[in-house]
């Protein structure tokens, strides 16, 4: 019974973190209709970088939270005006390849800045003695990073429903003509919504860097988000939540029993993306998203 | 030689549909091809091999085109495909016996198969959700790839046997150029012909506007999966020969970074455009020798240049791929027309 518990806290945590980065993900897709693939490696930047202020310039937990977020503000104006926007227009594929080569820029800056060894927070974000819970041992990082995530969700629920910029962003998203003659400016809204993904995308970083450490491994969260994205709708705030904590779940718990079931080896890697396959044959634009429909 | 006309003065529809034009153009295709096979004479085995590489690239990048430039359909899986060509093909002449000139087109039967059950979503899904799909597709098969280990070796991979006629075999860079390069050269017919053709341009109808083209009377399910089968097909082959010129496979080569690769190239060259899957072929191949020369050469000067240049080497062609989009979206060949056209009306430009 422990076994399924731990099964279900790991995946509860780990699926929290998938929906923080497919928050980020869909703030992008929702208002600037950008796929970004390089989501993993704003993750990666921002946990290497927070890393640099803590380990390398001891700098105090709070400040250098704070530094990297105003790091990653910074990288995503210069990302936004310099790369995404003379591709607004162009076909789908072109920004597609856009975002893929710009990931692979950040991954060999990465790899010549931070070298590619695994690196760990010293000191840790959180305290390290495990918290029990009904019984079960677990270690504070867990529950601070799925509340933390959990806060931000709902931050950001609000953020869209209520505030004036929020709702402009519905707007932009909505059609980008109609905001435009609504005196909204398109162009802050784009950048605006970059800078939200980034800086969501690297506490997503830092937190993943506490638990498992920082390495190059974690661009891959970049991809693994897009079973979370589509399962919730590509354009839903709400779908990416539940998306990212329901794949994060099934994939732990698909990984543990089949590998005590059958001995299968590193299904980890790959069960989210037969749950990809699945949802996009049985319904294709998930739970929350909007359904394309198309008259002629 | 022939004047070549600044205006288009096509009297005969043969004429006007003729893909070589000018006895001009004739002249150099025709002698550009019988150099190909005269060429491993003259070159030195690195440039033979060299041209081995961009032969296999100008195939794979043909078939990436024939989905993705001419069809639309983005896909992210092709690096997949080609590692189920080249595991295909090794299965069937390590366990089954079968030669390799049987074996290739076999595999490429294969290929174009799971091409096709990965391409059924195009039914329902398109553009970026297909392009998701497919990206699925590569991690499915490259777990299948480390895990089915009967058929891939896991992760040691497998022997590659050569390619034989009798008692000859290719297993020297100058002899397998002969089988790479026909088959390239034979692909690249194939493909321009096949866009002079009905199912060609119903592709790139379905491209263009699908909704247009289903009232048109395309079937789009049927021209989707068809040039979903037809391009992993090729790209099947493609993955046979990489094998029969490595002669030995592993997972390793054939990931997503390889899909990316593919991709970069037919964007670099054009999308929807025969030369310019070439152009990007040849472009992505010596790219990368060109940097490890520079940085030999750099080396010499400066020590420390060497491991910085290879650790960056990644980014440069992120950043060369990044810098084509955002200047030369229509790629190497839509230029090359550019220079033609403006060196053909010199100096009156009008």
């Amino acid at each position: 019974m422990e076994f399924y518990v731990q099964l279900l806290i790991s995946g509860l945590v780990l699926g929290s973190i998938y929906a923080l980065v497919a928050l980020g993900f869909a703030i992008i897709y929702k208002s600037t209709s950008v796929v970004n693939f390089a989501q993993g490696e704003f993750l990666m930047v921002g946990a290497y970088f927070c890393f640099s202020m803590v380990v390398q310039y001891q700098v105090p937990w709070l400040w250098a939270f704070l530094i990297t977020m105003v790091f990653s503000v910074v990288l995503a104006l210069l990302v936004e005006r310099l790369v995404l926007r003379p591709m607004i227009g162009e076909p789908v594929i072109s920004i597609i390849m856009v975002t893929i080569g710009l990931s692979s820029v950040l991954r060999s800056v990465v790899t010549a800045v931070w070298g590619t060894q695994i690196k760990t927070y010293d000191p840790p974000l959180f305290p390290d003695t495990p918290i029990n819970l009904a019984g079960i041992p677990i270690s504070q990082v867990y529950l601070w990073s799925f509340g933390l995530s959990i806060v931000l969700l709902v931050l950001f629920g609000l953020f869209f429903k209520y505030t004036k910029a929020g709702i402009a962003m519905r707007a932009t998203a909505f059609s980008n003509q109609v905001a435009l003659s609504m005196g909204i400016s398109v162009k802050r809204i784009f950048a605006l919504a970059w800078c939200i993904s980034l800086v969501v995308s690297s506490i997503g970083g830092i937190l993943i860097g506490n638990i498992n450490g920082i390495n190059i491994a974690l661009g891959h969260f970049g991809l693994k988000v897009f079973p979370a994205v589509i399962l919730g709708g590509l354009d839903s705030i709400l779908g990416a939540a539940v998306g990212g904590i329901i794949i994060g779940v099934l994939e732990n718990f698909s990984d543990g029993l089949l590998k005590t079931w059958f001995g299968l080896q590193g299904i980890k890697e790959v069960a989210p993306f037969v749950f990809l396959v699945i949802i996009l044959m049985v319904k294709p634009y998930g739970l929350f998203g909007t359904e394309e429909i198309e008259r002629v | 030689m022939s004047v070549n006309h600044c205006g288009d003065f096509k009297q005969t529809y043969k004429d006007d549909m003729r893909v070589l034009q000018t006895r001009f153009i004739r002249f150099w295709v025709y002698g550009f091809v019988a150099f190909l096979y005269v060429f491993p004479l003259i070159a030195s085995t690195y440039v033979v091999s060299l041209t081995n590489m961009i032969g296999i690239a100008v195939i794979g990048a043909l078939g990436i085109n024939i989905v993705t430039g001419f069809t639309g359909q983005i896909s992210l899986g092709q690096g997949a495909f080609l590692g189920v060509g080249a595991f295909s093909c090794a299965f069937f002449m390590n366990e089954w016996g079968i030669p390799f000139w049987l074996a290739m087109p076999m595999a490429g039967l294969v290929t174009a198969a799971v091409g096709m059950i990965f391409g059924i979503p195009s039914l329902r899904l398109k553009g970026l959700y297909l392009a998701i799909a497919t990206l699925a597709a590569q991690f499915i098969l490259e777990y299948l790839f480390l895990h089915l280990e009967g058929i891939t070796g896991g992760s040691n991979g497998v022997m590659f046997p050569s390619p034989q006629v009798g008692d000859f075999a290719f297993d020297t860079d100058q002899s397998i150029y002969y089988v790479i390069i026909t088959v390239a050269v034979l692909t690249t017919i194939y493909t321009t012909n096949l866009f002079r053709s009905k199912d060609g341009r119903a592709f790139v109808a379905v491209r263009d506007h699908y909704l247009s083209a289903e009232i048109m009377g395309i079937h789009l399910f049927k021209y989707r999966l068809l040039s979903f089968a037809i391009s992993s097909f090729i790209v099947g082959i493609a993955g046979s020969l990489w094998g029969a010129y490595t002669q030995y496979i592993t997972p390793e080569h054939f990931t997503i970074a390889e899909s990316i690769n593919y991709l970069a190239m037919i964007i670099i060259g054009g999308m929807g455009s025969v030369l310019g899957s070439i152009y990007g072929a040849i472009f992505m191949t010596l790219v990368p020798n060109l940097l490890s020369y520079g940085t030999s050469v750099l080396a010499n000067v400066w020590a420390g240049a060497g491991d910085l240049i290879m650790s960056l080497k990644e980014g440069i062609f992120g950043l060369i791929v990044v810098l084509f989009l955002i200047f030369e979206p229509d790629g190497l060949a839509h230029r090359w027309k550019l220079i033609k056209a403006y060196w053909k009306l010199y100096p009156f430009s009008y």
